[in-house]
């Protein structure tokens, strides 16, 4: 089948399986399915579903949709298959800056006033655009793969142990920041849902508008240039647009590893295009990933529930030890 | 006389703190092909780049009697088409897709490509032999097959100037010489092309020859002049001897 042709396909049935998650999502909660169907006549069971489960949902949706699209970005972008959000840095560098706004605003993840999370959001941007620049300086450099993830690994240890620091100075944030490192949807409301969408809006104009960069770095550095590309101001909106999508998505739902890792892979062994398709499908990938995880985490200790971000360590961190074990026997066989 | 393709005055280039080339004079003629050999290390890649504005290097450069730091990026983009060698390998893009990359310089912002875009890109891949896989990533082909689409890149272009590095890397006896034609058609066509070769027999059938050693040019001539072929032997320690076969001049090794 034409690629193009099979991207479509792909891009049905992803929104296809967001559909059935997200109805399958506010029918999974402690009080079960009832609540859906007494929803009409009871207002407690109507509050659940409406102010509880259903922008929890969609907030998982739109959370792996950010970070679907800031990993295909950051492949993309650092020409490396296992660049993510998280292992460049930058999801540490959120969490930091999530962290110092929390101990400057004293306010908890529940704080419910749009200036505080936009407070929390915008700290958590600038958070992850130094983390992904300190990770480049350390490596000095994109073309070192192993350099470019021990640097990202380094500064994600260092900036999380800055992160401890912040906590043990104001421990009136300890409980919240728990919750937050662990990485979960349980306070992600309408105000939080309504921000994603509109960084996923902003990031994936931005992604798309500059996809071009990215497919003519494929070719290499001295290519891209010879084809006329202004190389180092679409870096700089690359780097934005992975930071504002990891920013924004780890000030509302904390720290979930391995979705936007897994879902650009996930896409590309499905089909390979451009990065205009390809961006926009792991967008969708990453946001059916970790709704699926989501609905798994509520679900599987029901009534209690696990947070949402050690699941997806725990799979996410499985499927990059085979991925790595793939290509090393592949690179062995050659 | 043709006219000046690509002129280089003093040029002097360093990759770090190495010093690569040192002042160097080059005048390549226009519908020409020039092929540059040399030993390894000569910096035959670095001139190459230097001459595409890909490396920064001190003296003056010109592309087809402009300045080249004058040109705006995308229309030189349009004038001079590179294709180098072990750069990125997008593994994970169509065929057909790297090829339509070519076309980036012809295409407005976010436009979608035009027919004639299509109707480039097909006859690039189709001089190349490439059409066939056109659907096929780049990760599922051998390296010749690779190499064929990554010239057909190059070739969708259409640019009036093509500067090639290392263009025969894995490619076959029988789609080397397919290569060879395709250059002389594009020279005859009033293209301009210049490429470093390691294969010294199909560099000499290119017009004429730079020839590299140490980071300077030690000889710019003719290929069928017989100054050039004592100066190929001379820069190769004489373990190479250029001979005629059949009308062609060929390198053999001195046994």
């Amino acid at each position: 089948m034409n690629p193009h042709r099979r991207a479509l396909w792909c891009a049905l049935w992803l929104l296809f399986a967001s559909v059935a998650l997200l109805l399958c999502g506010v029918g999974v909660g402690s009080t079960g399915f009832e609540s859906v169907l007494r929803m009409w006549d009871e207002p407690v069971a109507r509050q659940i579903v409406w102010d509880i489960r259903l922008p929890r949902t969609l907030g998982a949706w739109l959370a792996g949709a950010l970070l679907g699209l800031a990993g295909a970005v950051a492949q993309g972008l650092f020409r490396n298959p296992l660049a993510d959000p998280y292992l460049l840095g930058s999801a540490s560098g959120a969490a930091l800056g999530g962290a110092v706004a929390m101990a400057l605003f004293g306010t908890s993840p529940l704080a419910a006033q749009w200036f505080t999370r936009l407070g929390v959001t915008g700290m958590a941007f600038i958070g992850a655009a130094g983390a992904v620049g300190l990770t480049l300086v350390l490596a000095k450099g994109v073309q070192h793969t192993l350099r470019l993830l021990l640097a990202g690994v380094i500064v994600g240890v260092v900036l999380g142990a800055l992160r401890d620091l912040v906590e043990l100075a104001s421990p009136d944030i300890l409980q919240s920041m728990q919750s937050f490192t662990l990485g979960t949807t349980s306070f992600v409301g309408w105000m939080a849902c309504a921000l994603m969408a509109a960084a996923w809006g902003v990031c994936s104009v931005l992604a798309w508008v500059l996809a071009r960069a990215l497919d003519g770095l494929t070719l290499g550095e001295a290519t891209a240039a010879s084809l006329g590309l202004p190389l180092a101001p679409m870096r700089v909106g690359l780097v934005a647009a992975l930071a504002l999508a990891t920013g924004t998505a780890v000030a509302q739902t904390g720290l979930i590893a391995f979705v936007g890792l897994a879902a650009p892979h996930l896409v590309r062994s499905i089909v390979r295009v451009t990065h205009e398709r390809h961006i926009v499908l792991s967008s969708l990938m990453g946001a059916v990933l970790l709704l699926a995880a989501d609905i798994l985490a509520r679900w599987v200790l029901a009534p209690q529930e696990l947070p949402v971000g050690v699941l997806t360590a725990a799979l996410g961190g499985t499927y990059l030890l085979w991925l790595m074990h793939r290509r090393t026997s592949q690179s062995s066989a050659l | 006389m043709n006219s000046i393709a690509v002129s280089a005055r003093q040029i002097s280039a360093s990759i770090g703190k190495h010093p690569i080339l040192h002042g160097i004079d080059l005048q390549l003629p226009e519908a020409r092909w020039t092929s540059i050999v040399g030993p390894n290390g000569a910096g035959k890649s670095t001139l190459l780049k230097v001459l595409a504005g890909l490396l920064p290097a001190q003296g003056d450069l010109a592309l087809l009697g402009r300045p080249l730091h004058a040109i705006p990026a995308r229309e030189r983009a349009l004038l001079l088409a590179w294709l180098g060698q072990n750069e990125g390998s997008a593994d994970d893009l169509a065929s057909y897709d790297v090829a339509m990359l070519g076309r980036l310089p012809h295409q407005p912002w976010l436009a979608p490509p035009a027919a004639a875009d299509h109707a480039a890109v097909e006859q690039a891949l189709r001089t190349t032999q490439a059409w066939d896989w056109r659907d096929r990533p780049l990760a599922q082909l051998s390296g010749g097959e690779r190499q064929r689409v990554l010239l057909a890149r190059a070739l969708a272009v259409q640019a009036r100037v093509l500067l090639m590095d290392e263009p025969l890397a894995n490619l076959d006896p029988p789609h080397q010489t397919d290569w060879l034609h395709t250059v002389r058609a594009l020279v005859a066509g009033g293209g301009t092309v210049v490429s470093v070769l390691h294969e010294v027999s199909i560099a000499l059938q290119a017009d004429d020859m730079v020839i590299m050693d140490a980071g300077r040019v030690v000889h710019h001539g003719a290929c069928r002049d017989g100054a050039t072929h004592a100066a190929l032997e001379q820069v190769f320690g004489r373990r190479i001897q250029v001979r005629q076969i059949d009308g062609m001049w060929m390198a053999l090794p001195r046994v």
